[in-house]
């Protein structure tokens, strides 16, 4: 369930659209929902957000299994998604990818045991420029190095202590 | 230094924020149109400049503003395309960030022209923070008379909303852009109907890249007519292009234009060069549908001229010979680097991409990234190369939207080009795996760039 | 008499039709009827919104119309592409377009996994028809294919996702034809499939027409799974006063001697349902008595399902005169003339028992 303040903001998303059409609140509600429930979409979310919006729940789960942001399964705290197109393939992101499977011990895909990180790799993210990079939350972190990787996961693990 | 229209302000301190905007003339164009403009003396300097869709196309923007329905008692929509994910291309997302307030008064000129009362931009979800950033911008305008009713006492209303995808490529074709902000799956839709008759919610759509938008407003402030003098014959104004991989300093540059693309890698202004002393290999100038090109073929048109960084000249030969401005996405390769292995990743890429309606494009990406990897790692045959050049012949031109033309494209261009790597890699498949190919032929009629001597 | 509307005319390979505006290219093409028609796997005419997937039925259109004649510079969909004044279209006359459909066929087969020996759609299967009349007799694809558990969606549908080619007409149908729809398209690209999502049962009386409008073997009837081939069955149109005021109660009873192994809406020659029928008489209606008995039902000639009866059958148009404008096709090889069997003096049907080779001895 939504918090006070979250349903307000679902209101007012629904507001930007002509009445009638909140289906269209669909997708950002559903990063509302992701954000506040855990990083993923279970499917007791998804449902929840169909009652939000009034549609049905497979409305829901067509638009979440069609986007590669929203997560169907459970991920780690952190999410580190490496890009790996041509333009940061180019600028060694395989390497890059290789280097944090190593210092994490874990595949593509995995998330290690602590339930602290999870590596995906992702397509082109718009950094090309900035290349390696990779999202982490939010935000893009860019020009990676091995020595960059370290210090973020060095971040990370401190902030979640 | 090339003259420029977008980015002329780009380096003032602050100019994010709406006062500095507003202190360097900002909002002057949209206070122009508004005042003393109607909304026919707009979209008629718009034609006049011979402005060009920025996100690939290169459609004239008066003419497709010039075919919107004005049904009587439907509402008319602006939407904003920011769901910049071709490869290669980061120059929506660079003016977002920084001039905000560039792209907002675009909209507004644009939904006054048009006649739309409500606009949305609709951001790649990946660009977490770019909303924020917008949502802000627009809030300071909307408390300085620019955006809400009656703006500036001229009578015209205009909501500006941020929408964000959630990772799909394929929004960024206008009508699954369309099918995503009405909260369904990125399925493109069959036109006709086009977008300015039946679009968002059924109703006349304008759908517009961010750089096209922001154009609008230099197009304003220095009339039609002048914009139309900047650049060569019909590729009129200046260009955003993000420049990436294998060169000295990427990054976003706008261009006018009228440079060749030898200025545009080798000056300081620009690219600055190839990185690390390396020669330059080939090239994918507007992002990565559109065809690779060799050095030579690069920087001279087979008729012996020199390459411009215009619509016409990089297209110059078709397909045989030339290749697209597309989005402005500039990705240069240096001798070092693996055609084969590019193209498997944006063939890895269009696979992962492909909205899965059109069996053509659903089936036919997933077969050419396990052809290319299998060519990859040693493991391809002779055969193989045929094979994918007549599974991307049968995908191009047979699918809804343009995703399997971008998904054949690059993988046509490098056989087409590079047919001896490919072969390369058939039969020396272990050396492979373990070392490239090379530069090859590929850059010897070119005098310019060879390694610094040892 | 209200008044008459001007009718567009279009040429499709070569034979001229006249159609209302707004017709599409593939129906002003059903309406000339024959081996001109493009073939459609996805298109569904009472399924609003469908077709212009598949790719299958791409033709060529040479001439836009009379006022713009330029050509179209892509195949397009011709169930979704609408017909203008004077405009020529080009399908079996062009070798573009056998090609792409060539093309679009492989593609269709590349993740499909060609079990018909076991699938009870084979015989009835659209699939299996168009990679008869369009595919190429081998594949060039080495890797391995996608599949899937199969899912039982309710206790009379099962849904065995490899077969599926994503047409999207049952999701249509649900949409359409049912308040509820449990079921879509997960997934995107070439994971896409069909599915609940979370597993759930298809609940509604008008579900089972999903089995009726998917094209190949994906839903299947469950009461009917692996009881018999199709063409072993002799299909019998029959009718029943039904309660459900939506059906119509008109079917087709797929029987042998006095039982009957499944009930099915009844189709028109493009494979296509006339009228819908509610599930419990697709189901629950399994005896002889519940049925009024109408007669054997019309089966085309080409269908596998006509082996073995007879009553009522009918040649398909043959066009290829027309198509030629004209002219008869040319005899190239009488294979009389170099044969000494099958001599056409013989008449098979005269001689008593099997033929044997001194029937033909005769010098």
């Amino acid at each position: 369930m939504f918090s006070e303040e979250k349903l307000n903001k679902v209101k007012e998303i629904i507001a930007r659209y002509p009445a009638g059409k909140q289906k269209s609140a669909l997708i950002p509600v559903l990063h509302l929902a992701q954000e506040e429930f855990g990083g993923w979409l279970s499917a007791e979310t998804m449902d929840y957000v169909a009652s939000l919006l009034q549609i049905k729940p497979i409305e829901v789960y067509e638009v979440a299994t069609f986007y590669s942001m929203f997560n169907l399964k459970p991920v780690g705290k952190y999410v580190f998604e490496v890009c790996q197109t041509g333009p940061c393939m180019l600028r060694g992101s395989d390497n890059i990818i290789d280097y944090i499977k190593k210092k994490l011990d874990i595949g593509v895909g995995e998330t290690t045991k602590d339930g602290l990180f999870t590596l995906k790799t992702v397509e082109c993210l718009g950094a090309c420029g900035y290349a390696p990079m990779m999202q982490l939350g939010k935000h893009f972190r860019e020009h990676l190095t091995p020595e960059k990787v370290d210090a973020i996961i060095e971040e990370c693990r401190v902030k979640a202590n | 230094m090339g003259r420029k229209l977008l980015f002329d302000k780009a380096h003032i301190e602050g100019i994010r924020y709406y006062d500095v905007y507003r202190a360097n003339g900002g909002y002057g164009s949209a206070e122009k149109a508004l005042r003393s403009m109607t909304p026919d003396q707009v979209l008629d300097e718009v034609k006049k400049s011979g402005l060009r869709g920025r996100g690939g196309a290169g459609f004239p923007t008066g003419m497709k503003w010039s075919f919107i329905a004005k049904p009587e008692g439907v509402p008319r929509y602006l939407v904003c395309n920011a769901d910049e994910s071709e490869p290669g291309t980061f120059k929506d997302r660079y003016l977002m960030e920084f001039i905000p307030h560039l792209l907002i008064e675009g909209l507004l000129i644009s939904s006054y022209t048009l006649g739309c009362n409500s606009c949305y931009i609709y951001i790649r979800g990946e660009y977490a923070w770019i909303p924020d950033i917008l949502e802000q911008a627009i809030a300071e305008a909307k408390k300085n008379g620019w955006l809400g009713k009656n703006i500036q006492g001229t009578g015209f209303d205009l909501e500006i909303y941020v929408q964000r995808g959630a990772g799909a490529y394929i929004c960024g074709e206008e009508t699954a852009l369309i099918e995503s902000l009405e909260g369904k799956r990125g399925n493109p839709r069959i036109k006709p109907p086009f977008p300015a008759v039946k679009g968002l919610w059924d109703c006349p759509t304008v759908v517009n890249n961010v750089e096209t938008l922001a154009a609008v407003v230099p197009i304003l402030r220095i009339g039609g007519e002048e914009y139309s003098k900047y650049g060569i014959g019909k590729s009129t104004g200046t260009k955003l292009i993000s420049a990436c991989g294998n060169i000295n300093k990427p990054g976003v540059y706008e261009i006018e234009m009228n440079i060749s693309v030898e200025e545009f890698i080798y000056s300081d202004e620009y690219c600055g060069g190839i990185a690390n002393g390396k020669r330059l290999k080939a090239c994918i100038p507007g992002g990565s549908s559109v065809p690779i090109l060799p050095a030579n073929l690069l920087l001279k048109t087979a008729k012996g001229e020199p390459r411009m960084m215009t619509y016409e000249s990089l297209a110059d030969g078709g397909f045989a010979t030339g290749t697209m401005l597309g989005s402005g996405g500039f990705i240069v390769l240096d001798e070092d680097q693996c055609i084969v292995k590019n193209t498997l990743t944006f063939a890895r890429f269009y696979h992962h991409e492909s909205c899965g309606q059109c069996s053509p494009c659903r089936e036919g990406t997933g077969w050419m990234k396990r052809v290319l990897q299998n060519i990859e790692n040693g493991k391809g045959k002779m055969s193989d190369i045929d094979l994918l050049w007549d599974i991307q012949r049968k995908i191009e031109g047979n699918t809804i939207c343009p995703l399997g033309d971008a998904a054949a494209w690059p993988v046509a261009a490098a056989i087409r080009h590079f047919r001896d790597e490919f072969e390369w890699h058939v039969l020396h498949p272990e050396e492979a795996t373990k070392r490239n190919y090379g530069l090859a032929h590929y850059a010897d009629p070119l005098q310019i760039a060879a390694p610094a001597a040892v | 008499m209200a008044e008459e509307k001007k009718l567009f005319k279009v040429k499709i390979d070569n034979i001229s039709v006249e159609v209302e505006p707004g017709t599409t290219i593939l129906n002003a093409a059903r309406r000339i009827g024959g081996d001109i028609v493009p073939p459609a796997m996805c298109y569904y005419s009472k399924l609003q919104g469908s077709g212009g997937k598949c790719r299958t039925c791409l033709v060529k259109v040479t001439k836009g119309s009379e006022a713009d004649p330029r050509p179209m510079p892509k195949l397009v969909a011709s169930c979704r592409t609408t017909v203008m004044d004077g405009m020529e279209v080009a399908n079996i006359t062009s070798p573009e377009v056998q090609e792409a459909r060539k093309g679009v066929v492989e593609f269709l087969l590349l993740n499909h996994p060609l079990d018909c020996p076991v699938c009870d759609q084979a015989g009835e299967c659209h699939l299996q028809d168009l990679s008869y009349e369009h595919g190429a007799d081998t594949t060039r694809y080495e890797f391995k294919r996608r599949t899937f558990d199969r899912i039982d969606i309710g206790d009379k549908i099962q849904l065995h996702m490899t077969r599926c080619i994503l047409c999207y007409r049952c999701v249509f149908t649900a949409d359409q034809l049912t308040e509820k729809r449990e079921h879509g398209v997960l997934g995107r690209g070439e994971a896409a499939e069909i599915g609940t999502y979370i597993q759930q049962s298809l609940d509604n009386n008008f579900i089972g027409n999903v089995i009726d409008v998917c094209p190949v073997g994906a839903l299947t009837d469950k009461t009917f799974r692996f009881k018999n081939r199709v063409w072993f069955l002799k299909p019998v149109d029959a009718h029943r006063q039904c309660e459900d005021p939506k059906c119509c109660g008109k079917t087709v009873l797929w029987m042998r001697g006095d039982e009957i192994f499944r009930v099915t809406a009844r189709k028109d020659q493009y494979g296509e349902v006339e009228e819908w029928i509610c599930d419990t008489c697709r189901f629950d209606k399994k005896d002889v008595k519940d049925w009024v008995i109408e007669g054997p039902r019309k089966i085309d000639r080409h269908s596998v399902i006509s082996q073995g009866h007879y009553v009522g059958v009918h040649k398909p148009k043959d066009t290829l005169v027309e198509v030629l404008d004209g002219r008869q096709p040319k005899l190239l090889l009488d294979i009389h003339n170099i044969s000494e069997v099958n001599r056409p003096e013989i008449d098979l049907s005269k001689i008593d028992g099997p033929a044997h080779s001194d029937d033909f001895n005769k010098k």
